[in-house]
């Protein structure tokens, strides 16, 4: 047995060999982007030891001396850890609940649409913003909020209320944050849910028609079981992102006065490390975002496969 | 009889329901609609009329001040050609590495194929973040180059699995088998046969990243410091965000029409910069699209 075994795996051994050989320009086409993962994507992974050293730019990251948990004790002793939990997790939790759910009725209210030119009048239209840039996005809302000149404000005042400075006021941060991000990605979002609507067969709403169902109840009974799985899938994806709220629209739309809600884990990393060279805090944060993040990926991953069958991997 | 469940008749409930997709969607398309069109409006308006509230639905005493301040900005320039370079430049290596990795890890006879996706997948959900990307950046003497900005992100995860599923389902083995018959190896198969059929994931590939090229500013904040590097981007942010206008509307008399004058250069500059995607997007929408439906089949 012993014998047969070994000889059977110097057999495999060979065949890849000469797969390899056979085939080496596959290799060929994947070497750069085998060296690009390494160095760009795991490399820094390496890095990730200095949240548990004391960075000294002479000495390098692996010539560095350990310090333990001093980085993380001092994260979460300070008042900004509360505060950077509270933020982000308000703007993140509030951005999936409005952004999740409006895709998933958008695409089943154009699907059922009768009219084939108005649902490619409205896709075309509610597409476009996904093109533009977050800091052109930014600078309109400065522009539209603006206490002076904005035209929320103009027309705040028509009505009889008095002008508001949206951007400084702590209070209207994640309002703005999630209102835009709604306002950016919920076409986008769509065609995904659109796709899975097309692939489900006529025939079953063929057979609802002859049953004698309604579009209200063919939308229920048929569409939304239809698109179930993606749902899923979608929700896990987005679940990961939690921890994970983007640096960029975030950072542009911090003012002075609003810092107090608008101060989230991407921008005081980016702030700690890259402006004020606290390389050890700055990691240390960033590598607890990330650890909490894949937890939660891989745990609302595991969750979904138990209870709806449908996981990402 | 048939049309008659739940004692509502169907037709009816059927109006109901259309009516009110006609209703919600066109909620929608004025909700997304309008900013843009009052961006556009805004951006040849007398600034005063703007400031009043008076430009709501059309142009109110057109003007095309802002654009002529704008286009005698240098800096703008400038930072169109960054772009358009970094864009390029960008694009053409993303492309070429992505569509030919994704080629070979989408074929069977790759010994380690399995462990290679498993570190791909990894790097979605786990990743070493800003900082020691930074110092990698540095000690690698990228920083303030036009580099910076294009190795980092030289093959986007998502994409990679992307290009890699469309060649799986696109690719049937019998057809790499008769080529192989043939005597056709793989390069040759990989140029002659595979890409000309590809053309649609080509261009996917293209659109994606060069959509986000134009679009970022994230790698050069972290990693630029002369501002003859800005991309469009941070030029845009000093103007939109940081609100340096200084240049612009220095010969303007007083200070609130030095702020007018500033909005006005702002709605022109989101105009300009944004155009390019806003006017070819309609024609490739369908290409956007189609990249985007099959990323959603699982890989």
């Amino acid at each position: 047995m012993e014998l047969s075994s070994s000889v059977l795996r110097a057999k495999k051994r060979q065949y890849r060999r000469k797969m390899v050989r056979q085939h080496w320009p596959l290799y060929l086409f994947l070497l750069p982007t085998i060296l690009y993962f390494l160095l760009f994507r795991f490399y820094p992974m390496y890095g990730l030891q200095l949240a548990f050293k004391n960075y000294r730019i002479l000495n390098g990251i692996s010539g560095s001396p350990w310090i333990g948990m001093e980085n993380f004790r001092r994260f979460f002793s300070t008042a900004d850890f509360g505060k950077l939990m509270r933020n982000t997790l308000g703007v993140s939790v509030l951005t999936l609940v409005f952004t999740f759910p409006l895709p998933i009725l958008l695409a089943l209210l154009l699907n059922q649409l009768p009219s084939l030119k108005y649902k490619k009048l409205v896709q075309t239209t509610v597409y476009a913003p996904h093109f533009i840039s977050t800091v052109v996005l930014v600078g309109m809302i400065f522009l539209f909020t603006s206490p002076s000149s904005g035209i929320i404000n103009r027309i705040a005042e028509s009505l009889g209320g008095k002008p508001v400075h949206y951007m400084a006021e702590p209070g209207w941060f994640i309002p703005l944050y999630v209102i835009s991000e709604v306002w950016q990605s919920t076409g986008w979002g769509s065609i995904l849910y659109l796709a899975a609507l097309s692939g489900i067969s006529p025939e079953l709403h063929e057979a609802a028609l002859v049953d004698g169902a309604n579009k209200f109840q063919r939308v229920l009974h048929i569409d939304i079981p239809g698109i179930l799985p993606t749902i899923v899938i979608m929700l896990i994806l987005n679940a990961g992102k939690i921890m994970n709220v983007g640096f960029e629209k975030a950072y542009l739309m911090q003012t002075s006065l609003n810092i107090g809600a608008s101060e989230i884990i991407a921008t005081y990393v980016y702030k700690r490390g890259v402006l004020k060279s606290q390389i050890g805090l700055a990691t240390a944060v960033g590598l607890f975002d990330s650890v909490v993040n894949m937890i939660l990926v891989v745990s609302v991953n595991w969750i979904s496969r138990r209870v709806t069958d449908s996981s990402l991997f | 009889m048939k049309n008659k469940v739940n004692g509502i008749s169907r037709g009816r409930a059927d109006r109901v329901f259309d009516w009110l997709d006609y209703a919600l969607l066109t909620l929608a398309f004025l909700l997304v609609a309008y900013p843009l069109y009052f961006v556009v409006i805004a951006s040849v308006s007398d600034p005063v009329a703007v400031y009043e509230g008076r430009v709501i639905l059309y142009p109110i005493r057109p003007t095309l001040e802002g654009y002529a301040r704008i286009f005698s900005y240098e800096s703008l320039f400038t930072g169109y050609r960054n772009t358009l370079i970094y864009t390029m430049v960008g694009t053409a290596i993303n492309v070429v590495m992505t569509v030919t990795a994704g080629y070979a890890l989408s074929r069977k006879e790759l010994v380690g194929r399995n462990v290679m996706m498993m570190g791909v997948m990894f790097t979605m959900i786990f990743s070493g973040g800003m900082i020691p990307n930074y110092l990698l950046v540095r000690d690698l003497n990228l920083y303030n180059t036009m580099w910076a900005l294009i190795l980092p992100g030289a093959v986007s995860t998502w994409n990679l699995i992307v290009c890699r599923t469309f060649f799986q389902q696109t690719i049937p083995d019998e057809l790499k088998e008769a080529a192989e018959l043939d005597g056709c190896g793989d390069a040759s198969f990989f140029l002659r046969i595979v890409l000309p059929v590809s053309s649609a994931i080509i261009a996917v590939m293209v659109l994606f990243y060069a959509v986000s090229h134009w679009n970022s500013y994230y790698n050069a904040l972290l990693y630029l410091t002369s501002t003859s590097k800005y991309p469009l981007q941070l030029v845009l942010r000093n103007i939109l965000i940081v609100n340096t206008l200084d240049d612009m509307v220095n010969d303007v008399a007083t200070q609130a029409a030095q702020q007018r004058m500033g909005d006005l250069i702002k709605y022109g500059m989101i105009i300009v910069s944004s155009l390019p995607l806003l006017i070819l997007y309609p024609f490739l929408q369908k290409y956007f699209v189609q990249g985007v439906m099959i990323g959603a089949i699982k890989g």
